[in-house]
This record gives structure tokens, C-alpha cells and sequence, in this order.
């Protein structure tokens, strides 16, 4: 389980840096979601990869950590602002300078 | 006397709740705004007088023990942090509330929420909570940034939000993995437990110690990360480019709390921390060519907060009482001259005319004694001349230094001063005395806008003259940084 865990991973960001070094914000924006997606796994995977096992009290039995999980949660929501933000400026820049490239200028500049 | 160290980040948040209920009444708005700002600095200073004892103050969210629950930790750094924010944040505000706050919607709202990210980034105890901090003052800042709209600021806004984004989910990743090490988040544990850590676990660590430090890098601007900052404050509205004097700070606060507290330079992890010096030294040259390179006033004084993130992580990077003691004296200095240039090059550009803060050949201003004095003082303090506090500044960092490392040092910062020297000079020149016509095209600048820009710049005169109780404070914060096990103690006691 691992080894999927760690090659879900690696598409994910592999992706995600992809995308971000686009010249246009669409792909851009979708390479930050690709990012945060890696990077929530990530965070769930540090708490160690169990199943079937209860949160805290385990006495000697293998114990899941909650800990990540509520980490993960706020990473999400922040995630989720934030995406929905850089959309809105994404659109705001289209319409402002005139075209979609990061830089801001057009393929006839 | 406790429940004091949560005011600062309870006014704040109340102050902006209450200022987003009085939508369409500005004049309310705005006293709640000053209000808010202005009951900060008697908190920060009873913080200060609290912290300058050697105390601790430890705040238990929740009433949860550490390592447990999130705590806020009052050091004398922190203290120090809290003071220049609230100071700053003052004035600024009162600049802004003659009509810069009416350029775009919710100003205020944003400023009061961008001092709880600072505040609570300054105070927190908590390595993913600073993460949360970081999120808050970041997402008020990209509002901030676009306030007043306007293509260029888009532009340069759209940089500046797509680089943190990448930026905090290198924080996550850092902080994932210093959780997965170590099982704890709170910074006083995790330097314990780093100290303690099993030698197969050296690499995980030394990762997450370089992702932190690219993540803090980014946001203190500094080499090869500093390209967004240029453009975002050159252009942000003045007021808003001079609250963001602090914002590269918070990056160099929490370099210099995690390498001295979590990964210290004579602990597990040391290479980490000898990356700062060169780095530092790179982007004080860097930066010098920028401030010699710029076109308009407002982008040179953007490259001048470059250079002087430069001087600050030199200072960091010598880890030692002196340097750090220098970086500490010369933090306050840099963030309020810095602040009050900004300031002053709005009240330039709006007294050009159509040529704004560009250097061209404009007409007359309409007041060239006060701005030009004001524009001596600060350029004097920007470049470190003597008598200003910018040259005592300099002079402690350059002590501080190991003779091996002196050539390197002493060659890269007095050559830095003097590029901020001789582009100080050619944009005075050009902006007082080359001009041509004989009327300003302009009205003056009301006194309500040229006292807080004052007051910004003459800090630098108070700072020189209480430089003997400011440096020993500094030392004090130094040798308190430099040995972290009474911060250890301090938080993880409190439970026994």
C-alpha cells in the first residue's frame, strides 16, 4: 500500500509542476489544485498507513492517528478558498490586461 | 496579567467582524479602524514591559497543556515584533483614512485581519498553526494588494497569489514531514525531539528544514525568491505597500525562530542554517543593483526592502549574540524608514503631476522644503550614513563579524550602502532640482498626510537616540534566542 500511496503521489505533483509552469493561468490554477491535492494526501499518509485500526486508545494494538486527519481538514477548506480566490483573480487579470498568459502579455506582444 | 497575550490577536478580529457589519458607513468604519490600531500599542507595550523581565508568557488555547494544544508563546522577540507592527500599523492607517481606503471595498476590514495573520504569526507556539497564520495575513494581503484595481497591480497580483500558493503547499510538506518524524507540532517539543532524533531520520529532517526554509525565504524576499516583491510593492496603493514593510519580516522572524529554536545551528540538523549567510550576502548584491537599476521611486525604495532583508538574514546568519543582536536592532529601523519612504514617494508622485514617481523631468513640487527634508532624512537613514540609526545599525553588524568571514561581509554591505547612497542621491536630484516650469501642478499635501509619513521617518532619529536601551534589549533577545532551552522549559513546564 506504500508504493501506490508513494506513486499516487508522484503523478499528483508531477502533474501539479507540470501545469503550474504553464504560460496561461487556466492550466496554472489547475496545477495548484493537482498540488494541493498531493499535498493533503501527503498530510493524511503522515499519520502512517493503517486500516481497521481505532483512533488513540489501542493500549498494545496499532493505533490510527487523528491528528492528520484534522490537519487535512484545514488544509482542505484553506485549499478551497484559496483556489476559488486565484480563479476569480485569474478572470479579473483576463479581463483587465486583455489575454490569459501569466505575464500578461499576448502571443502578438 | 495571562490573559493579556491574547489581545493582541482578539482586537484585531473583533475590530474587522464589527468594521464588515458598518458596511456604507466610512466615518464609523474608520474610527473603529483607528480605534482598533490604536489600542494595539499600549498592548504591545505592556507585552514588552512583561517580556523584558526574561518572562515567558504562555497562553493555553483551550486550557489543552503543550504539547497538546496550541499555545501562544510571548518572548522578547515576539514582544519586540508585536511593538513595531503596532506602531507602524498606526501610522499607516492613518495615512490611509485620508481617502486611500476609499479606492477600493472592505480596506479596512482587510487591514484589522492582516494584523491578526502578523500578530498571530509573531506569537503562536504552534508550527502548523503559524501555517494558519501565514494563510490569514496572506489571503488579507493578495485583497490588499489589488485594492485600487488597476492592470499592473493585477498583474503583479496574480504573481505574488500563485507563488504563496505554491509556497504554502511547500510549508504543508515541511510540516508533514517534521509531524511524521517527530508525532508532535508544537515548536518547543519539536525541538526537543529533533535533538533527540534517531540518526536514520537525519535526512527526512534535513528536507523538511530546506522546504521551511524555501517556504520562509519566499516570504522574506530573499535570493533567488525576491523577484515578485519589486513589482507587487511598486505598485500596491502606498499605505498598503508600506503595511507590507512588515510582511517580508514575518518570513525573517520565522527563519530566525525555527533556526534557532527547532533546528539550531550546533544541533542535528546544522548545514541547514549555513545556507543563510551566502544567501543573504547574494540577495543584499542583488538587490543593490536593483535600487541602482530602478526607474521610479517607489520600485527603488521596494529594492532598498530587498537589500534590507539582505542586511537582516547576514546579521541571522553569523548566529551569534552580535550578529543577531544587529539584525534586531536594525529590523525596526528598516521596517519604519522603509514604510515612511513609501509614504513619501506617494506624496512626491501626487505632487508630479502626470509624471508621478518616475525619473523624468517634472514640474516644481508644490512643498520641495518639507518633502525634500523629509527625503534627506529618510535617504540618510536608508543608506546608513551616520548619524541615523541606519548607520548604527550597519556598525553592529559589522562587528559582530569573525574575522575569516569579515572580507566577504564588510566588502558585499558597504558597497550595498553605498549603490542605496548614490541612487538616493540621483532620484533627490532628479525629483527636487531638476524640474522645469516654474508652478506646481499640484495642491499641497495636508498635514494630515504628511505628519504620519513624518513621524514614520523621524523613528529612525528616536531610534538613535534610545539606540543605548534598544541594543541592550536586543542583546538581551539574542542571548534568549540563542539558548532555546529556556523557551523549552518555559512551554513544556507549564503542564507540571
Amino acid at each position: 500500500m506504500e508504493a501506490l500511496a508513494a506513486l499516487t503521489l508522484a503523478v499528483l505533483v508531477t502533474c501539479g509542476v507540470y501545469l503550474v509552469l504553464r504560460a496561461r493561468t487556466f492550466p496554472v490554477v489547475l496545477g495548484l489544485s493537482l498540488l494541493s491535492y498531493a499535498v493533503n494526501l501527503f498530510l493524511f499518509f503522515t499519520g502512517r498507513l493503517v486500516t481497521g485500526a481505532p483512533p488513540l486508545a489501542g493500549g498494545a494494538l496499532p493505533t490510527a492517528d487523528p491528528l492528520p486527519q484534522a490537519l487535512v481538514l484545514t488544509a482542505i477548506v484553506i485549499g478551497f478558498g484559496m483556489t476559488a480566490f486565484v480563479v476569480i483573480l485569474a478572470l479579473r487579470a483576463r479581463g483587465e490586461l486583455g489575454n490569459d498568459h501569466v505575464d500578461g502579455k499576448g502571443d502578438g506582444q | 496579567m495571562n490573559h493579556w497575550l491574547i489581545a493582541p490577536l482578539l482586537l484585531p478580529l473583533l475590530a474587522g467582524m464589527l468594521i464588515l457589519l458598518l458596511v456604507g458607513r466610512r466615518g464609523v468604519q474608520r474610527a473603529v479602524s483607528i480605534g482598533a490600531t490604536a489600542g494595539l500599542l499600549p498592548i504591545a507595550i505592556l507585552l514588552v514591559c512583561f517580556a523584558g523581565d526574561d518572562q515567558f508568557g504562555v497562553y493555553q488555547l483551550g486550557n489543552w497543556p503543550a504539547p497538546f494544544g496550541i499555545v501562544l508563546v510571548l518572548d522578547r522577540l515576539s514582544a519586540l515584533m508585536l511593538l513595531l507592527t503596532a506602531v507602524l500599523a498606526l501610522l499607516v492607517v492613518l495615512y490611509a483614512v485620508n481617502g486611500d481606503d476609499k479606492r477600493g471595498r472592505d480596506f479596512h476590514v482587510l487591514f484589522q485581519l492582516q494584523l491578526l495573520g502578523i500578530n498571530g504569526a509573531f506569537l503562536t507556539g504552534d508550527l502548523f498553526n503559524l501555517f494558519v497564520f501565514f494563510e490569514i495575513l496572506l489571503i488579507a494581503s493578495y485583497g490588499l494588494a489589488l485594492h485600487g484595481a488597476g492592470p499592473e497591480r493585477t498583474k503583479a497580483g496574480l504573481h505574488y497569489v500563485v507563488l504563496n500558493l505554491i509556497g504554502s503547499s511547500l510549508f504543508l510538506i515541511g510540516v508533514g514531514i517534521l509531524y511524521a518524524v517527530t508525532g508532535t507540532l508544537n515548536m518547543a517539543d519539536l525541538a526537543v525531539k529533533v535533538a533527540a532524533s534517531a540518526p536514520e531520520n537525519a535526512t527526512l529532517l534535513r528536507a523538511s528544514a530546506l522546504l521551511l526554509l524555501a517556504v520562509f525565504g519566499l516570504k522574506a524576499a530573499l535570493l533567488p525568491l525576491h523577484l515578485w516583491l519589486p513589482a507587487l510593492y511598486g505598485n500596491a496603493v502606498a499605505p498598503v505597500a508600506a503595511l507590507f514593510a512588515i510582511m517580508t519580516k514575518v518570513g525573517v522572524y520565522a527563519i530566525l525562530r525555527t533556526y534557532t529554536l527547532i533546528f539550531p545551528a550546533d544541533g542535528a540538523i546544522a548545514d541547514v542554517g549555513a545556507w543563510l549567510l551566502p544567501l543573504a550576502l547574494l540577495t543584499l548584491a542583488v538587490g543593490a543593483v536593483g535600487v541602482l537599476g530602478s526607474q521610479r521611486l517607489r520600485v527603488l525604495v521596494a529594492y532598498l526592502v530587498v537589500v534590507s532583508v539582505g542586511t537582516l538574514m547576514a546579521g541571522i546568519g553569523l548566529f551569534n549574540v552580535g550578529g543577531i543582536s544587529a539584525a534586531l536592532y536594525y529590523l525596526p529601523h528598516t521596517t519604519l524608514v522603509g514604510a515612511g519612504l513609501f509614504l513619501l514617494a506617494d506624496l512626491i508622485a501626487r505632487q508630479r503631476g502626470i509624471h508621478g514617481d518616475h525619473f523624468v523631468i517634472g514640474p516644481p513640487l508644490a512643498q520641495p522644503t518639507q518633502l525634500g527634508a523629509l527625503f534627506f532624512l529618510g535617504a540618510v537613514a536608508a543608506a546608513g550614513l551616520p548619524p541615523l540609526s541606519g548607520f548604527i545599525g550597519k556598525l553592529l553588524l559589522l562587528r559582530a563579524v569573525a574575522p575569516e568571514q569579515a572580507a566577504w561581509l564588510w566588502g558585499i554591505v558597504l558597497v550595498g550602502s553605498l549603490a542605496a547612497l548614490i541612487a538616493l542621491s540621483r532620484a533627490g536630484s532628479r525629483i527636487f532640482w531638476k524640474t522645469e516650469g516654474d508652478r506646481a501642478v499640484a495642491g499641497q499635501a495636508s498635514l494630515a498626510h504628511l505628519a504620519p509619513t513624518a513621524l514614520l521617518l523621524a523613528m529612525s532619529i528616536a531610534m538613535t537616540v534610545f539606540a543605548a536601551p534598544i541594543t541592550r534589549y536586543a542583546e538581551a533577545t539574542a542571548v534568549q534566542l540563542l539558548t532555546p532551552q529556556q523557551y523549552i522549559a518555559a512551554v513544556l513546564g507549564v503542564q507540571r
